[in-house]
Parts: structure tokens; C-alpha cells; sequence
């Protein structure tokens, strides 16, 4: 299922896909159960009246509905990766509310889904995405795509 | 009447905002020269500096209160320098005005100045996993305007806002914004142009979000007593509020990829942005019916418009009412952005927030010239910056 596409930098251990599928792991406080995504990458929770040290990971809900969304018609900046010998294809962003977690988690829409299709409130779903990297190597993200 | 929690505005001064490419130091240097000269006092008057850092210049961009000093030449003073992101400057006046209230100095010096690279905003260099602002850009390409579109979006889904809406505040602040010698654009924009400026982030266009710019502002403060004698005591200072958001932030804001989750701790009653006007209002006693024009942080059309609802300009989905209504514009009941706001001087990052209390300043003093709001006595600044910086002034007539 994972097809071999190492987990784009820094996102080691944000997702997981597996015989139940792709899902994206928020860290969980063992203490009072917040959830922070991506995990923290440091010890400690982010509820300022907890001082647990302890997160676990946590499968968040793989559906939720569209907060909001936009796009970028210009090529973004480095460290945005610009693969070699291809041209910049805009992409959209989505911002999916996920109703049991009351988290916002933002990411790119899948490609082929223009800002045309996207409706504030319409239901989406959580999809496994692949980055190209500006030395031309794959690598796994995750993606946006409308749908229950 | 002396008040214990304000201080003065003893002077002010500005660089012209532009697309330069001088250093960050002689801009910076203009501006301070400018407001001490405003205020009356010379250089070696000054016991504090405190400068606003950059961090796209290098060391010299990081120390920068010492950077600025040394450029007007080495004098004793104490120095500190601070970053907030894009309320550094906000941050700066807090330090000045800290130190001014705490009896430790009687005139501080602060300024904020940048040289920007043109273009969108990129993190600071090198491969950084473990740093938000990296990540964003790496994994998902999300610039300032893509999270600005984000927020724009969900405005046009939730009160019914439209593009027109968004192109009206442009045309309004453009129009200020021909009346001040300091901002960068100075040319009418009519709502066809707006509206047929290239799109940059869904929905909005290029004349919809600011530009980055090279810039500089400056103030000196001083305590009650040092401005009386002075005579230069009609501006105060009532009010910073320099905050951190409370947990859960309900909003996905930027760098960051998600929000907080509320599904274990219950949002606040008011949001970050809503938090910062409110709670330099409530430490001064003075509320949005109190004040005769508003400095906002307009990184792009849209937030404009949020910010007449969270600064308490009008009722929560009232705010393209109030706008079409002509009450921001000059001539309005609360004039929003006189000096022409962000759209038309584009960003510099550690100048912008002092720059909202030299327009404050100005129009309080009856300064503002063509664009004065008449008979202003109380005026409110209020700007965000990443990573949960913001922050709000309330500068009022003594």
C-alpha cells in the first residue's frame, strides 16, 4: 500500500497507511487526550493546564468537511519543491474540518480538482498524496479530495 | 491629565515605504532622525533604543536596535532589540513603554526598518523539519497569500461577501493612501481594475493583498513628566496589548498546518484576532465607540473587513455594511486605515506596526494634512503576525 514513496521530510511518523487504509496520526496526551497535529515534535502537551509528557499516536477521523479552500496560481517559493524539467502546475488547498477531533487540518487537494469544484461545507476525504522533490524522487504527503 | 499607566508621544518620523534597495539601516537612520527631531530632543537626549529586528538582513538585521545605534553614532544608551513577526514593531513599543512606566528610562528611542526581497515572503534558509514556517512551504506550498485566500474564502461562505466587497476597500484605501507623502502607491484604483488583477490565491487578486516593501517609522517616548516639560504631552499612549493566543486556536492560522483541537478544552469566548483590540481596551477603559479612527492590519482586502467586527467597529457580520455605508472611509463616522494601510505602503515587517502609531500620532495632532479625520481624540492600532504574534495600541489625547 505504501508503494515503496519514503515520507516527505519532516512527516515521519504523521501518517500511517496500512490494511485499514491511509490515515493521518495525531499525537494524543496520554494525560488528558489532547490532540495535536502534526504530532509535537517535542515533549509535553499543548493544553496549558496539562503538564503531561507523553503522546501517543492517534488515527484521526479520515473525513470531515470543507472549512475552507484557495489555491496558488504562482509558483511558490523554495523550499516548495521544483522537480527538474517540469512545469509548475498550480494546485489547490484545502482546510478540512474534522467534526469529532474540532481540528482544522490544511493540505493539498488532490491534483485534478480545480477551486471550481470546492464548496464550503461539501464533505472531503483524507487520500494518499505524492510530492515530487526538486532531485526528481517521490515522496508521501497527504491530499484533500471531495467525498464521503 | 497624568495617568499612571500612559506614556507620550513625544515624536515621530518616517523613510518613505518603496521598493528601494538601500540598507535596512539608512532608512532606519532617516526615521530616527526624523522623530527626534520631531520630538524636539537630540540623539544624546535618548536613554533607551529599542529597534525592531529584521531577520531577512543578516546580523545587522537581528541587532538591530544596536545596528541603529551605531549608525547614529555610539552613545552609552542601553539597547534591546526584539522580533513578533509582523508585530514586532507593537513588541518594540511595548519594551519602550515598559521601561518608560517601570521609571528605569524618560525618553526611548524605537524604530523599525526593512529591506525586503520582492515576491512572496519565503522561510529564512537551509533544511529545517522541525520548523513550521519551513514546513508549510515544503510540504504543502502554502504562502501568506494562501492562507490569506483561505481566510477570505470562508468570509464569502459564511456572511455572503463578494469580490466587489473586497475590491471597495481597496478603492478606499488607495485613495487615502494618494494623500500620504510616505506610502509606496500612491495612484487611484478604480473596483474594474481590482477585479481584473491577476488572481493570485483564490479569490484574491494581486490589488487585493499587500506588497512587501522596504520601509522605515520611528518614535520617541517618553514618561508624563519629561513630555510636560517638553511640552510635548498630547498624545498618550493608553494602551499595548502584546499577546499570546489562548488554547485551542480555532482557526488554522499560519504557519501552522491545523488548529487546535477543541474537542477536549472549550474554545475562549473570543477569538485571538477579537482578544487583542479587547484587551488593550479593557486595560485602558476606553471601547471601540470611543474611537475616532482605526489603524488596521489590511494584509489583504478581506482581513480588512474581519477586523471592523473583531476590533468592535460593528456587530459580527456587519462589517461590508459599515464599508458601503462610507463610515471607514475619510469623511466616515470611523475612518479605518487613513494613512492608506498596508495596501499602500506593502510590508515592512518591523516598521508597520510603528508606522499605525505615527499616522495615530499625526492625526491626533491635526498633522494628517489632506487626510485628516477631524476633531480625532482616540485612535486604535491593531495588527497579527505568525507563529501567535499580535498585538493592539490605543493611543488617545491627554
Amino acid at each position: 500500500m505504501t508503494d515503496g514513496i519514503p515520507a516527505a521530510p519532516g512527516t515521519d511518523a504523521w501518517f500511517h497507511d496500512g490494511p485499514d487504509g491511509f490515515v493521518l496520526l495525531a499525537g494524543r496526551c496520554t494525560a488528558c487526550g489532547a490532540l495535536s497535529f502534526p504530532p509535537r515534535p517535542i515533549p509535553g502537551c499543548p493544553n496549558p493546564d496539562c503538564d503531561g509528557l507523553e503522546q501517543h499516536p492517534h488515527a484521526l477521523s479520515t473525513t470531515g468537511s470543507l472549512w475552507s479552500y484557495t489555491d496558488a496560481r504562482y509558483v511558490p517559493p523554495p523550499p516548495y519543491p521544483r522537480p527538474p524539467d517540469t512545469e509548475f502546475s498550480p494546485y489547490a488547498l484545502a482546510a478540512v474540518e474534522l467534526d469529532a477531533e474540532r481540528m482544522i487540518v490544511l493540505g493539498q487537494v488532490a491534483p485534478g480538482v480545480a477551486v471550481s469544484e470546492l464548496t464550503v461545507g461539501m464533505p472531503m476525504r483524507l487520500v494518499p498524496g505524492v510530492l515530487v522533490s526538486s532531485a526528481g524522487v517521490e515522496e508521501r504527503v497527504w491530499n484533500w479530495r471531495p467525498g464521503a | 491629565m497624568s495617568r499612571p499607566d500612559s506614556v507620550a508621544v513625544l515624536g515621530v518620523g518616517m523613510h518613505p515605504w518603496g521598493a528601494l534597495g538601500k540598507s535596512f539601516v539608512e532608512y532606519g537612520l532617516v526615521a530616527a532622525r526624523a522623530a527626534l527631531a520631531d520630538a524636539g530632543i537630540g540623539w544624546r537626549d535618548v536613554q533607551l533604543v529599542v529597534g525592531g529586528e529584521t531577520i531577512r538582513n543578516g546580523y545587522p538585521g537581528f541587532v538591530a536596535g544596536s545596528a541603529l545605534s551605531q549608525a547614529l553614532g555610539w552613545q552609552g544608551a542601553p539597547v534591546a532589540s526584539c522580533y513578533a513577526a509582523c508585530a514586532t514593531g507593537a513588541q518594540a513599543l511595548s519594551t519602550a513603554r515598559a521601561h518608560i512606566l517601570a521609571g528605569l528610562a524618560d525618553v526611548v528611542l524605537v524604530v523599525g526598518a526593512d529591506t525586503t526581497p520582492k515576491g512572496f515572503f519565503a522561510p529564512v534558509g537551509g533544511d529545517r523539519p522541525d520548523d513550521p514556517d519551513w514546513l508549510r512551504f515544503r510540504l504543502l506550498g502554502a504562502t501568506n497569500p494562501a492562507y490569506f485566500g483561505l481566510y477570505a474564502r470562508r468570509r464569502m461562505a459564511i456572511r455572503g461577501t463578494t469580490e466587489a466587497d473586497f475590491a471597495a476597500v481597496k478603492v478606499k484605501n488607495a485613495r487615502a493612501g494618494s494623500l500620504n507623502p510616505y506610502a509606496r502607491f500612491r495612484a487611484e484604483v478604480d473596483a474594474e481594475t481590482v477585479l481584473n488583477s491577476p488572481m493570485v490565491s483564490d479569490p484574491l487578486r494581486l490589488l487585493q493583498i499587500c506588497a512587501t516593501s522596504d520601509g522605515a517609522a520611528a518614535v520617541v517616548l517618553a514618561s508624563e513628566e519629561y513630555a510636560r516639560r517638553k511640552q510635548r504631552d498630547a498624545v498618550r499612549i493608553r494602551a499595548i496589548s502584546a499577546i499570546t493566543p489562548e488554547y485551542p486556536r480555532t482557526v488554522p492560522d499560519f504557519p501552522y498546518l491545523a488548529s487546535d483541537s477543541a474537542a477536549i478544552s472549550p474554545p475562549a469566548s473570543r477569538t485571538f484576532r477579537e482578544s487583542l483590540a479587547w484587551s488593550a481596551y479593557e486595560s485602558c477603559g476606553l471601547g471601540p465607540e470611543d474611537m475616532d479612527l482605526a489603524e488596521v492590519y489590511d494584509l489583504t482586502t478581506a482581513m480588512e473587513l474581519d477586523w471592523y467586527e473583531e476590533i468592535g467597529l460593528c456587530a459580527a457580520g456587519e462589517a461590508e455594511k459599515l464599508l458601503h455605508d462610507g463610515a471607514t472611509a475619510l469623511g466616515g463616522r470611523v475612518p479605518v486605515n487613513a494613512s492608506g494601510g498596508l495596501s499602500s505602503f506593502g510590508e515592512a515587517i518591523p516598521a508597520q506596526a510603528i508606522a499605525q502609531l505615527c499616522e495615530l500620532t499625526w492625526q491626533l495632532r491635526g498633522d494628517a494634512g489632506t487626510r485628516q479625520v477631524a476633531g480625532a481624540r482616540a485612535g486604535v492600532a491593531v495588527n497579527q503576525g505568525l507563529f501567535g504574534h499580535g498585538a493592539a495600541m490605543v493611543v488617545a489625547h491627554a
